[in-house]
């Protein structure tokens, strides 16, 4: 028989408090969850423990036994069993915890500790926060403030050293703000396995380099600029952009591939700034590929479609509506209608999508978008949300090569009219004269081949600019929200599929999330529990098991093992 | 409510005849015409503006005539009325003189419609670049025309003296170096 796991629980007091924490848990982390902050540097939890900022120093003890009898040595003044204090500080990130440990993060001996390094730490810094990028975000900054001295005793000459040396097409370092923590070299060696950063020279001279004739340029560079505590680590397209304190933060979704990791969008006043990583355990720790921080340039980008088109005039909502209408009515023979859905739209836009198609007794296919994975955070299907397409039944099998079928439908002619939504016909597979051959009502974002052979251009928004959900390839629903408004000119793809599917069928749906999910709840069995608002941060699993026999294209990545390798190395 | 009742006094018979009030008055008159006046003849006279006078903010450059101000945007995190927008840029490599400095405003605007001349953006100036000096007017027959762009700025600001030389120790610590 197996006996059910016990939960393997070690209790610590910690600054008086009792708590109950898993084996194996450090004294920062065991802190953390009573809400006691140990400072710390060097220490990450997704990397492996060096200790060698000295920042996490704290007070611990053992309870008294003696040594021969194992009896517990009582303490007559307060009637407890006594503590062995250790008469020097321990680090805190390189101490597990052990059954009856204390802490104490308080004590005078802890605070003397915290102010030296702080003054360490601080004599070879620049104090250039004014010029610094990181200033507002910075630990060095917030721990100096915390626990620092307050003032300075260093009269002599700083040391100086480069300060804008580019350690890869990304990153700039500023050697003067450097710490030596070792973050950004354990991130390459144990992370992405690009063993290319180290230090050079001794003490105070300590630089942080790249191996001769190697650069940091892999996809995961800018991570070390995320786990740098201080600013010598600066991202080369965000420096001297903006100060951190004026963006808003956003949480959002990578639509680069099916990973489906977790990002903050930071924007001011309608400006995209950056992209960073937001922690989630599940699906990407905290680290983000650097392909996945430059997606927001889109946003602003020239070819942005800003103007709806009815055979190439300009027009208003309604009318382009119309247009849709009268060109679904005159086509009203069963198949004479396709719907090109996509893997990059939201489950609702999906749901609508389903809708619309279902209204149109269209046949409905996905564009697939297969590279290949990086075994990380880029998985082989780069399409964000094909399970969400499953999920809301506007597919039921994989979408797989170019658009041929369709093709072949044109050339006989079964095909008359095309909606396609947010893809580009021509880069899927049709040639320019099989569009030529139907109308095309193209409903996107961006300028393309197929917005330029349409017949009715509904520009919509770039997933910076909606809120929606995207279910990942572990069947993860995650939600993303705006960060920005959308330029003028474009229409929420909501409304616009809303108002097609009203158009072609008479049906009322909102297209407003939260009203719109309680359709979806009511129509999509796997999502019937939930509602957009209450859908938790960290994502919610769905039922994977319906759709188990059909052959994803994903390998392996972080926190995902596909469940039949062998198919899927076939596909992909 | 209470009513008090004020006991009115019948004029006495000099104050019926109002010449020891013409004659005060007369007085007063005369005292001032021999006088020295008080007014300014304005815009011509100027007046003498006292210390920590808060007029028009302005930029400043260093006693070596560079632009102090590196673009750390806190002015314009602590402006109350958000009249001052900065857009930061990078001071290049391979200029010799501030590329030590690295950072500095590529745009710097005050607009002086919303400016309340409270000095929180000279109080919290890391740099010591932005002062409000005695420039008490400002006039001008648009919008456009009453926002202060970084190039007028420095213009009203002039130099003022430098107690620290801050980038000049740098610049020299950078050439010393403490290198081996």
């Amino acid at each position: 028989m197996i006996a059910p796991a016990k939960p393997d629980l070690v209790t610590v007091n910690i600054d008086g408090k009792e708590i109950a924490v898993p084996k194996g848990t450090n004294v920062i982390e065991a802190a953390r969850l009573v809400n006691v902050d140990v400072p710390h540097y060097c220490y990450h939890p997704k990397l492996s423990i060096v200790g060698n900022c000295r920042m996490c120093l704290i007070e611990m003890g053992m309870p008294a036994v003696d040594p021969s009898t194992k009896a517990a040595i009582m303490d007559p003044a307060t009637g407890k069993q006594k503590i062995n204090w250790i008469p020097r500080p321990q680090i805190g990130c390189g101490t597990n915890v052990s059954p009856g440990l204390h802490v104490k993060t308080l004590s005078p001996m802890v605070k003397d500790a915290r102010e030296g390094v702080m003054e360490f730490l601080l004599i070879n810094h620049p104090l250039d926060c004014p010029i610094c990028d990181q200033a507002g975000e910075c630990k060095l900054q917030e721990q100096a403030t915390g626990y620092g001295r307050g003032y300075s005793r260093f009269i002599e000459q700083k040391n100086v050293k480069p300060k804008r040396t580019q350690l890869g097409p990304r990153v700039t370092l500023d050697d003067e703000r450097c710490i030596l923590c070792s973050r950004c070299i354990r991130f390459s060696k144990e992370i992405v396995k690009d063993d290319v950063l180290g230090f050079v020279d001794r003490g105070s001279y300590s630089t942080l380099t790249c191996y001769p004739g190697k650069k940091l340029e892999n996809n995961y560079s800018l991570n070390t600029v995320d786990i740098c505590p201080v600013g010598a680590l600066t991202s080369s397209d965000f420096r001297f952009k903006m100060r951190v304190w004026f963006l808003k933060q956003t949480n959002a979704i990578d639509t680069e591939s099916s990973v489906g990791a977790n990002t903050v969008v930071w924007s001011r006043e309608g400006v995209i700034y950056r992209i960073t990583p937001r922690r989630n355990d599940d699906v990407n720790d905290t680290w983000l590929a650097d392909s996945a921080r430059v997606l927001f340039k889109a946003v602003k980008a020239s070819d942005r479609l800003t103007a709806i088109k009815i055979n190439g005039t300009d027009g208003a909502l309604d009318v382009a509506v119309n247009a849709a209408a009268e060109l679904f009515k005159s086509n009203s023979a069963p198949g004479a209608i396709a719907v090109v859905g996509s893997g990059r739209s939201s489950v609702e836009e999906q749901f609508l999508t389903r809708k619309l198609a279902d209204a149109l007794k269209a046949s409905t296919q996905l564009v697939s978008r297969v590279g290949q994975g990086d075994q990380l955070l880029i998985s082989a299907d780069r399409n964000p949300n094909v399970r969400g397409a499953l999920v809301t039944g506007l597919i039921t099998a994989l979408p797989f090569g170019e658009l041929t079928g369709l093709g072949a439908q044109i050339d006989a002619g079964k095909v008359k009219v095309i909606v396609a939504i947010n893809e580009d016909l021509a880069a899927a597979g049709l040639t320019s004269a099989q569009l030529t051959k139907v109308s095309v009502v193209y409903l996107g974002s961006h300028f393309n081949a197929s917005s330029a052979a349409a017949k009715v251009v509904l520009p919509t928004l770039s997933p910076f600019e909606k809120s929606g959900t995207f279910v990942n390839q572990q069947f993860r629903i995650q939600k993303f929200f705006k960060a920005v408004p959308g330029p003028v000119g474009a229409t929420d793809d909501l409304m616009v599929l809303a108002k097609l599917v009203t158009a072609a069928a008479g049906l009322t749906l909102p297209a407003e999330i939260n009203a719109l999910w309680k359709v979806i709840a009511a129509e999509v069995p796997a999502l019937g529990t939930m509602a957009f608002a209450n859908l938790p941060e960290t994502g919610l699993l769905l039922d994977a098991t319906p759709f188990a026999a059909l052959p994803f294209a994903e390998g392996e990545t972080l926190h995902y093992k596909p469940a039949q390798p062998a198919v899927a190395a076939a596909t992909a | 409510m209470a009513v008090i009742t004020v006991e009115r006094k019948p004029l006495t018979f000099l104050e019926r005849t109002y010449l020891p009030q013409i004659a005060g008055g007369l007085k007063t008159t005369f005292k001032h015409l021999i006088a020295p006046k008080k007014t300014l003849e304005y815009p011509e006279e100027r007046p003498t503006i006292p210390d920590g006078y808060r007029g028009v903010p302005t930029l400043v450059m260093d006693p070596n005539g560079r632009e102090k101000c590196v673009s750390c945007q806190l002015c314009e995190f602590v402006c109350p009325p958000k009249a001052i927008r900065i857009t930061p840029g990078e001071i290049p490599a391979d200029e010799p003189d501030r590329a030590h400095v690295e950072k500095g405003p590529k745009a710097f605007d005050i607009d002086m419609l919303r400016c309340i001349y409270c000095g929180l953006c000279q109080e919290v100036c890391p740099e010591e670049a932005i002062f409000l000096q005695n420039q008490f007017s400002m006039s001008g027959y648009t919008r456009a025309e009453m926002v202060n762009h970084k190039d007028r700025l420095y213009e009203l600001g002039g130099t003022l003296p430098d107690a620290h030389f801050k980038w000049d120790k740098k610049k020299a610590a950078e050439e010393h170096g403490n290198t081996h």
